[in-house]
């Protein structure tokens, strides 16, 4: 049987790169449209190449710190990492924050790469555009698989997580051609942001020298505390913003 | 701007975001949690409070009339 905390590794890693491969897609898919596909693909190329440089050298060198050492930090990185996130989260769904809109963002690229003339040669701005997209969000799944799977030693399963995802988003985009605004991202992120915050917790406790009680059961604990103190958050700040928007 | 500190500011905004606190806070609980464990205390229930604590904390403060 697959074990939870493997299962939670898993769709914790396809969930949480799924939504960086959907931004760095949507910069792709912008490029391609108005400054053409060689120099999307150059930069796309490019930029996975860079990602491969990093990955190796980032890879190995995680696995060779003890386990614990490497729990505490790891925990403590995922830790501010996922209440980074859930934080973002928690403030869009109760509308204290403008939702991440997909399709803006495409609009907003299409416009600055029209604005930018047309080139000769390879179009340097949209390799570079493209360069810089699926780089930095490229970089935010590496961190995510080594991370997600340094903490219990198995990047393997982490990246098979992260493979899924580009596999599903590529399809997605290869076939809609079109920003995924229709993906829920919003839900995606606060899910991730629980996940995050979930591991961060178990893991960085369990580097920490803290024992468990309940053993591994206790990560569905931890997972299902954090999900119910952001929606009670959520829910109070919907109540808070009503009140502050009322007229005195 | 150089690109040193371009490179500064994206691992920042990366890793710490928008509420340096939240930062902070979560390595105090780590370091509250590994005291706890060591002199046999339930450790376990020190980030979990911590969490509630600086989430709670730092949506509050992003809400408030600013």
């Amino acid at each position: 049987m697959l074990a939870m905390s493997t299962f939670l590794l898993i769709a914790s890693a396809f969930v949480a790169s799924a939504v960086e491969m959907v931004e760095a897609l949507t910069i792709l898919l912008a490029v391609g449209v108005t400054r053409g596909w060689r120099s999307a693909l150059s930069g796309l190329g490019a930029a996975f190449l860079a990602l491969a440089v990093v990955t190796a050298v980032l890879g190995p060198a995680v696995t060779l710190i003890p386990i614990d050492a490497l729990r505490l930090v790891v925990g403590a990185l995922l830790l501010v990492f996922g209440l980074q996130w859930l934080r973002k989260a928690i403030l869009r769904a109760s509308g204290l924050k403008a939702q991440h809109d997909e399709e803006a963002i495409y609009a907003k690229q299409v416009a600055d790469a029209t604005a930018a003339g047309s080139p000769a040669g390879l179009d340097w701005y949209g390799f570079t555009l493209s360069f810089k997209g699926v780089f930095l969000e490229g970089l935010e799944v590496v961190f995510i698989v080594i991370t997600f799977g340094a903490a219990q030693h198995h990047v393997g399963l982490a990246a098979i997580g992260a493979a899924a995802a580009l596999v599903v988003v590529t399809t997605a985009g290869v076939i809609v051609h079109r920003p995924l605004s229709r993906v829920p991202e919003n839900t995606m992120k606060f899910m991730v942001g629980v996940m995050l915050t979930t591991f961060g917790t178990f893991w960085g406790s369990e580097g920490a020298g803290v024992t468990w009680p309940g053993g591994e059961l206790a990560l569905l604990g931890t997972l299902g505390f954090v999900l119910a103190l952001s929606l009670v958050l959520v829910a109070a700040l919907q109540r808070r913003s009503s009140r502050l928007m009322q007229p005195a | 701007m150089t690109a040193l500190r371009r490179f500064g500011a994206f691992w920042y905004d990366f890793i710490i975001g928008d509420d340096w606190r939240v930062a902070a806070g979560v390595v105090i609980a780590f370091g509250l949690a590994a005291m706890v464990a060591a002199v046999g205390g339930p450790g376990w229930v020190v980030v979990p409070l911590a969490v509630a604590v600086l989430l709670t904390a730092s949506v509050w403060r992003a809400s408030g009339p600013s």
